[in-house]
């Protein structure tokens, strides 16, 4: 037993320090740290700078670009990005579907996307939820029909994040409508420009667009787009969501909030004195940093135990990460808000583009947009209530 | 970094765990209750004979240099057994003192002693107005000649009636809760003027209220004449200790509740099949996770010599054990329903365990108000 890092382990963590710290622009780091969304363009060269020094697509096949990094690397290099305040890769590139084409796809699509996809040349979207498949996601309905050499896809995708963004939308499609629900989808591949798409936006309640509904009427999509075989894609859904295990707790992002927080609550005052040193708000906050300690502990729990499972095996403590690190992360957005006080009220996001000075301290616009937009992080991925219907099936045997 | 156990540590784990599961079973817990002490002697003699009261001592003075890790093991292990021998009280406080504050001949004269199981220690500190401030000591010492005479009253001296030997601290100096001046002793209850009363607590375990009236003892009985530093990490220990007790006994009632629902019938169906009840249960797991996570950052940071970053390591611990040892303790008792409320059930004695190990050496706010005014655990990296 022994917590410390090694000498060589330490190296790596200074070095991905240094790294976050000044190859990507502190520009785009102010906006991770203050909540306002990133432009297509800021994604976009974050992931570059990243793949460039390989830093990219870690956890992907080493033949395809992946490291061949101990968990302790791994999870270093998520905690020093995460409170460096740079942005993770696109998601729907590296962690999701990447890893799908990587493990699934023939070769001739591996090559065809995967260097594209690890580069964002490709920006890609995720077309699995449904109007009516949310948790139930197996009950999907949007069809691709054989026709030829091509599927003809109609049906509609919603909650699809950043597909304004979108080059190219990996979708679930239902194929073989007799089948029972888990055994007649795919998982197809769709270039964002063909005709019969069209993206509405859905305006989220903290007034930004992350999210929209996507339309396919008879969109062909040719068959070779297929990743692996067909009615399969069930199977590779679920290797995409049970993918990432330790990152999602995010426990680097919020230890940057924590700052952050301290940093602000020096500046604001609670009668004459600055809130930092409001008992009750320190009480609070340490409440929460308790928390947050465990869950870094248990998310080294699973990292150390990682390279003594066997493939496929989970420490029954994995199982937490999403839920109590989802909690934590809205918990912070909450403190934010309270710290900023009266000046979380202006509602600035339409002055965007606009010269007028910005109202009320410049830290204070993206705070309460900040905590309504973060209520989605207990019901993204599946929700914390579906967290615990499978945590109560897969661990507890219930 | 690396969380597994050395050889060695797996075989102490090994060696307690089967000793809880073939001879601590809740009825035979009932009759070792039931003896004088309040204990079992037979078990006494046994944790001696496997060497668990030699744990943090030198192998020269008859231990096996254990340290909090070990202990952990030792009192997760405890924690599930709900064991009653008076362990903690002697190694993990008395032994805690001794390697600390001792001379090295008290302790090569005292420690091989402890470790064959023939000195049963006990530690007198908290007082009645004292709660959880360990500076706050209003015993006094006097300097008598070549002797000390103590006036004054300690609360709550667990294992106290038993004790062969007692430490006690008392003022030498100083106003009530000044930090310096604060004397240790290990005295003799049969020394004239020391009367103890003996009582059962809430858990089954034993207690004594220690008088001190004009209780004249030698000057060689003073261990130290600047105790608070020695007393704030041996009770940083102790806490460590506490915190893997609590997760011990969380996990038992875990296991006990999920048993449970797995069996119980109602409405034709086991009630572990109704999803309120499963997501209960999940969030029990979660909380003694996360425990389980704070005890092991508690046992590493035990040792640590900073002051300031021990106490907000233990502290932060503290917190989470006490929390997490509520929610999981009345869940237990509310999925189990009727028969959670019953004696003759185990699962009421785990709770009524980890509700006394949260007042025990601070409860859950106390240290989260340490913490807190300490600047918290995060702060900017460097």
């Amino acid at each position: 037993m022994d917590l410390n890092f090694t000498p060589e382990e330490i190296a790596f963590r200074d070095e991905a320090r240094h790294f976050f710290r000044t190859a990507i622009p502190q520009s785009i780091r102010d906006k991770v740290a203050e909540g306002e969304g990133l432009t297509r363009d800021d994604m976009i060269n974050a992931q570059r700078i990243l793949n460039a020094k390989g830093w990219c697509t870690v956890n992907w096949p080493v033949e395809w670009g992946g490291k061949d990094w101990t968990s302790v690397q791994v999870y270093l290099y998520q905690d020093e990005m995460q409170q460096a305040n740079c942005p993770t890769p696109i998601a729907f590139n590296v962690s999701m579907v990447g890893p799908v084409i990587a493990q699934f796809g023939s070769q001739e699509i591996k090559e065809r996307f995967l260097p594209a996809t690890a580069n964002a040349d490709i920006f890609w979207c995720q077309g699995f939820s449904e109007p009516g498949s949310g948790s139930d996601l197996a009950s999907l309905r949007t069809k691709a029909e054989k026709k030829g050499d091509k599927y003809i896809v109609n049906g509609q995708k919603i909650w699809t994040t950043l597909a304004q963004y979108a080059d190219w939308i990996f979708c679930l499609v239902r194929t073989d409508p007799t089948a029972k629900a888990q055994e007649g989808i795919s998982f197809l591949l769709i270039d964002m420009k063909t005709p019969g798409i069209t993206v509405r936006p859905i305006i989220t309640i903290d007034g930004g667009r992350e999210v929209n509904e996507v339309f396919f009427d008879n969109v062909e999509v040719p068959a070779e787009n297929l990743v692996g075989q067909e009615n399969k894609g069930w199977d590779y859904a679920k290797f995409l969501l049970g993918n990432e295990r330790t990152g999602i707790a995010r426990v680097g992002a919020s230890k940057a909030k924590i700052a952050r927080i301290k940093e602000l609550a020096a500046l604001e005052f609670s009668g004459e004195r600055p809130l930092i040193e409001s008992p009750r708000f320190q009480e609070k906050l340490a409440a929460v940093e308790v928390e947050l300690k465990a869950l870094e502990m248990t998310q080294l729990r699973v990292v150390s135990d990682e390279r003594k499972l066997a493939k496929g095996r989970q420490n029954p403590a994995s199982s937490i990460l999403k839920l109590k690190g989802s909690v934590i992360q809205q918990q912070l957005t909450e403190l934010l808000m309270e710290v900023v006080g009266p000046y979380v009220m202006p509602y600035q996001r339409d002055f965007e583009g606009n010269n007028e000075p910005i109202i009320g301290p410049d830290y204070a616009s993206e705070a309460a947009p900040m905590y309504f937009n973060y209520r989605k992080v207990s019901i993204y991925g599946g929700s914390n209530e579906i967290q615990r219907n499978i945590i109560a099936k897969a661990i507890l045997g219930l | 970094m690396d969380f597994d156990l050395s050889e060695d540590q797996r075989l102490l784990k090994d060696s307690v765990d089967r000793l809880v599961a073939d001879q601590y079973q809740f009825e035979q817990r009932k009759k070792y209750m039931r003896e004088p002490a309040g204990y079992s002697a037979a078990m006494w003699d046994q944790i001696t004979e496997m060497g668990l009261l030699g744990l943090p001592f030198e192998e020269t003075l008859g231990g096996f240099g254990g340290g909090s890790v070990e202990t952990a093991i030792v009192m997760d292990a405890f924690g599930r057994g709900l064991v009653l021998e008076p362990y903690f009280a002697t190694v993990v406080l008395g032994g805690g003192l001794l390697r600390r504050a001792a001379s090295a001949s008290v302790l090569g004269a005292l420690a091989p002693k402890v470790a064959a199981g023939k000195l049963k220690l006990a530690f007198g500190h908290v007082e009645r107005q004292s709660r959880y401030n360990l500076a706050d000591v209003s015993t006094t010492a006097r300097k008598d000649g070549s002797n000390y005479v103590l006036d004054g009253a300690k609360s709550v001296v667990i294992h106290g009636d038993t004790a062969d030997k007692i430490f006690i601290t008392a003022r030498l100096s100083g106003e009530r809760r000044a930090a310096g001046g604060i004397g240790l002793f290990l005295i003799d209850p049969a020394t004239a003027g020391v009367t103890r009363r003996g009582y059962p607590t809430q858990d089954g375990q034993r207690a004594a209220e220690i008088a001190l009236t004009n209780a004249r003892v030698s000057a060689d009985d003073l261990i130290s004449d600047n105790a608070l530093p020695v007393v704030e990490h041996v009770i940083d220990e102790a806490i460590a200790a506490l915190c893997a007790e609590a997760v011990g006994a969380m996990q038992s009632m875990q296991d006990l509740t999920l048993e449970y629902l797995k069996t119980r019938k109602q409405f034709g169906r086991a009630i572990g099949s109704f999803q309120v009840l499963q997501h209960r249960s999940v969030d029990m797991l979660v909380a003694v996770e996360q425990a389980r996570s704070m005890a092991l950052f508690a046992a590493v940071m035990a040792g640590e010599q900073n002051p300031i970053e021990r106490r907000k390591a233990i502290s932060a611990a503290k917190v989470q054990i006490g929390r997490s040892a509520k929610h999981v303790g009345q869940e237990a008792i509310q999925l189990h329903g009727g028969i959670g409320m019953t004696n003759e059930y185990a699962v009421g004695h785990y709770f009524k365990r980890v509700t006394m190990i949260d007042q025990l050496y601070g409860d859950a706010d106390t240290h989260l108000s340490f913490l807190a005014a300490h600047g918290g655990l995060f702060g900017k990296v460097a």
